[in-house]
């Protein structure tokens, strides 16, 4: 089991190449539910990134013992028991920027995203490489938070983190609660472009 | 036959129940009452009554039933032209999903006249529902499920199977998750392993009705079991108990909430594929082409739903 990626690798495979937001658009529903500041992206993007690690080590310490036909159940609830502890300790440490996130934190729970890198990657992988698999996840996960909570926030009330940058609010429209989709479409197009015209000027030379 | 006849008689009883506190309320010389605007209770009298009693606010004593303490301030009484009817202004909005105890002290020779003013439960359950349906749509306004719903918006019959799905699942977790929390978690104070009971009740019930259905109707299965597969690592299935348990909701409650979310992942799935089949005829950029033009189109499917906003029907 052999893994030939380096730990640098790895984490750059998830904030890339591997993008949970942009590349595999799943765990789309923060994305566009709560990115309207940067802050929040911030600290949900902690919670999924926690969850993801220590979900990643504990199922790739346990892979020996897990049999294979229950394994999606105990994938559940490793995930569940993770949330669970964030949950607890942001409602206990933060409770206002808790309160913004409202359902989201223990939405984690069914996030596409965990379950499926512990079913590709985490199962078959030693201990160390899981990690650094789980933290590029997470971090690619945080990464696409924060740009959406940056355009939307910039855009939307002039200011980043809380701090008036611009003095005035160039498009109101951003930080309405339903303007997410269209920031992260509008970014998803932004992306392809990027991509098909670097692809033909590729093919042009 | 038999369970038919048994199950209407059943919901017959379970709807007089609910319709017998309205059928209680009207007698004495109080005739009729409700709530009328924000801040406002309506009251019929059964005969004319004596204005300048009525009219002096120091008469009455407002209150919720939950909390007798907390009195409500009463601004003023407008009593109409026939001395048959008076509008009871208070100071600050009702919560007009309580129910409201009111004493008037001295009118008609009586000492003390008590009513109670509660919307029509029905009415109030009926609310539950279409705001989960429309005007808190977990798509469109709360964004939940998002994967499943770009996933499976491509064809209308595709999307009616999922929707029909999973506002199945939804309810029976929702009413099974009731249970568990009323009868087993809060009784033992477990409520902080909400997330874990939840997520293991909801794949224990897709697996079950998975199992079940593979044996009684073969034909639904063939239809509908592919979809079921997605139904367990779903955000939307998820947040009914979530959402039961932090609203403190009850059985009827909770049916009714799980019944629109359902209703209401189902016709998000049913417009936005509806969408999608016309869309494949039109000429869409390439840079626009797949995701990006659907999320576009749900911005402006959320936009339409934030005019739901403010509907209320009862």
């Amino acid at each position: 089991m052999a893994n030939d990626k380096t730990n640098f690798q790895l984490v750059a495979n998830g904030i890339l190449a591997e993008n949970p937001i942009f590349k595999l658009a799943l765990s789309m529903c923060p994305a566009v539910g709560i990115s309207t500041t940067v802050m929040n992206g911030v600290m949900l993007g902690i919670a999924v990134l926690f969850v993801q690690v220590f979900s990643s080590v504990t199922i790739s310490l346990f892979k020996n013992v897990i049999h294979p036909r229950i394994r999606i159940p105990t994938y559940t609830l490793t995930i569940a028991t993770w949330v669970t502890v964030i949950d607890l300790t942001l409602a206990a440490a933060l409770p206002e920027a808790y309160a913004k996130m409202g359902i989201f934190v223990k939405i984690i729970v069914a996030f596409a995203i965990i379950t499926m890198r512990l079913e590709m990657f985490a199962c078959k992988e030693p201990v160390q490489a899981s990690f650094w698999d789980g933290l590029g996840m997470g971090l690619g996960f945080l990464v696409g938070m924060v740009v959406i909570g940056f355009v939307r926030e910039l855009l939307g009330s002039g200011a980043i983190l809380g701090y008036d940058v611009l003095g005035f609010k160039p498009l109101l429209f951003f930080i309405l609660p339903s303007a997410g989709f269209f920031v992260v479409g509008l970014m998803m197009a932004f992306f392809n472009y990027i991509e098909i015209a670097y692809k033909r000027s590729k093919g042009q030379k | 036959m038999m369970n038919g006849k048994a199950l209407s008689r059943i919901l017959g009883a379970a709807l007089a129940l609910l319709f017998l506190p309205a059928v209680l309320q009207a007698a004495g010389i109080i005739s009729d009452n409700s709530f009328g605007d924000d801040n406002e209770i309506m009251v019929e009298f059964s005969t004319p009554v004596d204005g300048e009693a009525v009219q002096n606010t120091d008469n009455y004593t407002v209150f919720e039933e939950n909390d007798p303490d907390i009195r409500l301030k009463l601004e003023e009484v407008v009593l109409a032209p026939d001395n048959m009817s008076a509008s009871l202004r208070f100071a600050a909005p009702l919560n007009t999903t309580q129910t409201h105890v009111v004493k008037i002290e001295g009118i008609s020779g009586k000492a003390e006249e008590i009513f109670r003013v509660s919307k029509s439960y029905l009415g109030y359950l009926f609310s539950v529902l279409i705001g989960s349906l429309l005007i808190k749509n977990f798509v469109f306004t709360k964004y939940l499920g998002l994967c499943v719903f770009f996933g499976t918006s491509k064809k209308k019959t595709t999307a009616k199977g999922m929707g029909v799905v999973f506002t199945l699942v939804m309810v029976a977790t929702g009413i099974m998750s009731w249970f568990f929390y009323q009868y087993v978690l809060k009784p033992y104070n477990l409520t902080f392993l909400q997330i874990v009971v939840f997520i293991g009740l909801t794949s224990l019930t897709v697996q079950a009705i998975d199992t079940i259905l593979r044996k009684v109707n073969p034909v639904l299965f063939n239809s509908f079991g592919v979809f079921l597969v997605l139904v367990i690592a779903n955000c939307v299935v998820i947040a009914v108990p979530l959402i039961m348990a932090s609203n403190e909701y009850n059985f009827f409650e909770t049916f009714m909430l799980s019944l629109g979310a359902g209703g209401g992942f189902l016709l998000a799935l049913y417009l936005m594929s509806s969408v999608s089949e016309r869309m494949r005829l039109a000429k869409i950029p390439p840079t626009f082409q797949g995701l990006p033009i659907a999320f576009i189109v749900a911005g402006q499917f959320a936009m339409a739903f934030l005019g739901f906003s403010g509907l209320k029907l009862f």
